[in-house]
């Protein structure tokens, strides 16, 4: 390794969800500190939930972020219906799914047109876009549109939704209105992600070509390529109910984040849509693996700058899917079921967890004969990815030092990576429980 | 503001979920159109190049660390106008469900013996540190309610103050008041202006753009109570949102 001083700072990093820093420090070639610091200010939800009621956590946790709230609805959901034995009819699930599917694909557009595209294209932001490919932003606007209007139709609302709670919806959606949102996915949503994997294919060699081993944990569904819910899997083999989350998440605190850092069987594990991919390949639509396959990704991928293009092929996932539960909801009808307005309960205690766009998210409250939280904890996806990001860091430095990569080029890949994991920083400060 | 000129606008985020700028970028429809009125400058969620000579400043979520209360008056000291965006912004929001719980209690729920490693104020809404020009409520802001006011600021007029509560945008709707179903609903003392958005969905208002002005708590107890709540589920009704209010500023 050639002798090498080096000093990069990027405080307050643009076009991710929330505040962190990447601090590198390079003396004589040698690499001192190397670290994504999250310097969120702190939000404490768990402290938040307690004496809450069972029909406020949801409403509550929604909070923890914007972008990713119809996830921690579900997860919040779920936990509550698990711990006070409220089972969700069949079509109540089959319209969360749909809601996910929906949410995916908005947060997926959003994340790789807006927040990860400019790098690869060379601008500094999706409106700088504009002038130079009006096009591109008036589809990517388009196609985010249509999945937020499903959203919007299904929930009351795409931020914060209104209208699923604990037990089913409070108001539900009609088969003709349905209908039509299929014909839009299948005519103008379909063809607009194609047209985004040609544009990304175009510039897929601005994607470095980094890897690093390591391990990728995702909910397995023998059904379906999990998103709702589901068993942990891991690449490094083995699978757990997802009751014993805590084996797999082992959070700890550490000095330069105020979000805690989680690990597994190795120091790091990757959550998210590339997880999910090395997980669940063999259960995606036919025409996701296409684009797979013409990007050549294919599981276990260890580039984590690929994560962009599992978001890519998951949108296209999950816009077949939807128009497959659409297709299938249809069929059956929509019957006039009403969510429960009082319970009776013993307490109890109950884990939901759901694959939100950046990963697999936990939830897990206990609750009291009357109803109300004791305890609660949080797992967000983004802390689980936090000790991964730091320990790419950490091989990607000496590589780029040895490759004679210039400065800003080096500050450019390492945005780059941490863009690529699609942080949520206000999620992973919400922030956990410690036991 | 004038309007000969593009006008200069920015978007800071504090402590929340950036919903609210979510919800900005998620007004795809309008968001070109709006582009040819005004220039943003500095919108660390969405973009790299970032200017601090901007007119009119877009403050989301609360002030809740020492950190936040130095840029916000750097912002202050900036802008001409500063208008808080959201309920975390505007009323502190669900920040300040932790206002009247012990603080060091929850600090210690949540980081243990770590809690003085990081330096955290009890939330606050911007106006108690900063003046805030004008208000954009909700949690999120309804993107109507977001595009009026865009429109009015534009057009030079000083944006409207809603005073009513959302029972009146529930009943310009004809919904059937959720009430009179047994669903206790916080619409009575809710400022209104979200166009009854949950109501309208079967589901009670949980009071996200704070207090009316004049808001009769003390009647909406007697309702809350008349409908079976224990006295700490009315309460936490009211502290969902407007904590701040009920506990700071009584």
């Amino acid at each position: 390794m050639s002798l090498h001083d080096l000093h990069i700072n990027v405080h307050h990093l643009t076009r991710v969800e929330g505040h962190g820093n990447i601090v590198v420090k390079v003396r004589d070639g040698k690499v001192e500190t190397c670290h994504f610091e999250v310097v969120e200010a702190p939000r404490y939800f768990e402290a938040m939930l307690r004496g809450r009621s069972w029909y406020e956590a949801a409403i509550i946790t929604s909070r923890i972020c914007g972008i990713c709230s119809i996830g921690h609805q579900m997860a919040s959901i779920q936990a509550t219906e698990a711990a006070l034995c409220l089972e969700p009819s069949e079509q109540t699930i089959a319209l969360r799914k749909l809601l996910i599917d929906a949410g995916t694909i908005s947060s997926h557009i959003l994340h790789v047109v807006f927040l990860a595209a400019p790098d690869a294209l060379g601008v500094p932001s999706a409106f700088a876009l504009i002038d130079k490919n009006f096009h591109a932003v008036e589809i990517a606007l388009k196609s985010k549109r249509m999945a937020n209007d499903l959203c919007d139709y299904l929930g009351g609302r795409m931020i914060h939704p209104i209208t699923c709670v604990p037990g089913g919806f409070t108001k539900l959606p009609e088969v003709s209105e349905l209908k039509k949102f299929k014909e839009r996915i299948q005519k103008e949503l379909i063809p607009i992600l194609f047209e985004f994997a040609d544009i990304v294919y175009s510039v897929k060699d601005n994607f470095p070509a980094f890897t690093r081993e390591t391990e990728f944990i995702a909910l397995k569904n023998k059904k379906e390529y999990a998103l709702y819910n589901g068993d942990i899997a891991s690449t490094d083999g083995g699978v757990l109910p997802k009751d014993k989350y805590l084996e797999v998440t082992n959070e700890k605190i550490v000095p330069h984040s105020t979000a805690k850092h989680c690990s597994h069987k190795r120091s790091s594990y990757m959550v998210g849509a590339l997880a999910r991919l090395n997980n669940n390949y063999s259960q995606l639509s036919k025409t996701a693996k296409q684009v797979a396959e013409r990007f050549g990704l294919k599981p276990v991928n260890c580039n984590p700058y690929m994560n962009n293009i599992a978001q890519l092929v998951e949108a296209v996932h999950c816009a077949e899917t939807a128009m497959a539960r659409i297709d299938e909801i249809c069929a059956k009808g929509i019957c006039p079921e009403e969510p429960p307005r009082e319970l009776r309960t013993r307490g109890g205690r109950g884990v939901g967890a759901t694959e939100v766009p950046r990963g697999v998210l936990f939830h897990d409250y206990t609750y009291d004969s009357t109803g109300r939280i004791t305890k609660a904890n949080c797992i967000i996806p983004t802390n689980e990815n936090f000790a991964n990001i730091d320990d790419d860091m950490k091989k990607l430095v000496p590589e780029m030092i040895e490759q004679n990569l210039a400065e800003d080029k080096m500050k450019l890949h390492l945005e780059m990576l941490v863009r690529a994991y699609d942080p949520c920083i206000s999620c992973s400060v919400h922030m956990t429980r410690l036991d | 503001m004038s309007t000969g000129k593009k006008v200069r606008v920015a978007f800071f985020d504090f402590t929340g979920c950036e919903g609210c700028q979510l919800a900005k970028i998620s007004m795809e429809n309008e968001l070109l159109g709006i582009l040819q009125h005004v220039d943003i400058v500095n919108f660390r969620e969405a973009m790299t190049e970032a200017s601090w000579d901007f007119d009119v400043a877009f403050i989301e979520g609360s002030i809740s660390s020492t950190s936040c209360v130095e840029r916000i008056h750097k912002i202050r000291r900036l802008a001409k106008y500063v208008v808080a965006l959201g309920s975390c912004s505007s009323i502190a929001g669900i920040n300040a469900i932790r206002t009247g719980q012990d603080f060091d209690d929850v600090r210690k729920e949540v980081y243990g013996e770590y809690r003085y490693n990081f330096a955290s104020l009890p939330a606050l809404p911007v106006d108690q540190v900063v003046k805030v020009d004008a208000y954009i409520y909700g949690c999120p802001p309804n993107p109507k309610d977001v595009l009026k006011f865009l429109t009015q600021l534009l057009s030079g007029k000083t944006p409207e103050v809603v005073k009513y509560p959302v029972c009146v945008d529930c009943k310009l709707k004809e919904n059937d008041c959720l009430m009179l179903r047994g669903i206790p609903c916080m619409g009575p003392v809710t400022r209104a202006g979200c166009g009854a958005w949950c109501p309208s969905n079967n589901q009670f208002c949980y009071g996200c753009r704070g207090l009316v002005p004049d808001a009769n708590k003390n009647a909406m107890h007697e309702v809350l109570d008349k409908n079976r709540l224990s006295v700490q589920e009315i309460l936490n009704k009211f502290k969902l949102y407007s904590a701040y209010y009920t506990e700071v500023k009584k």
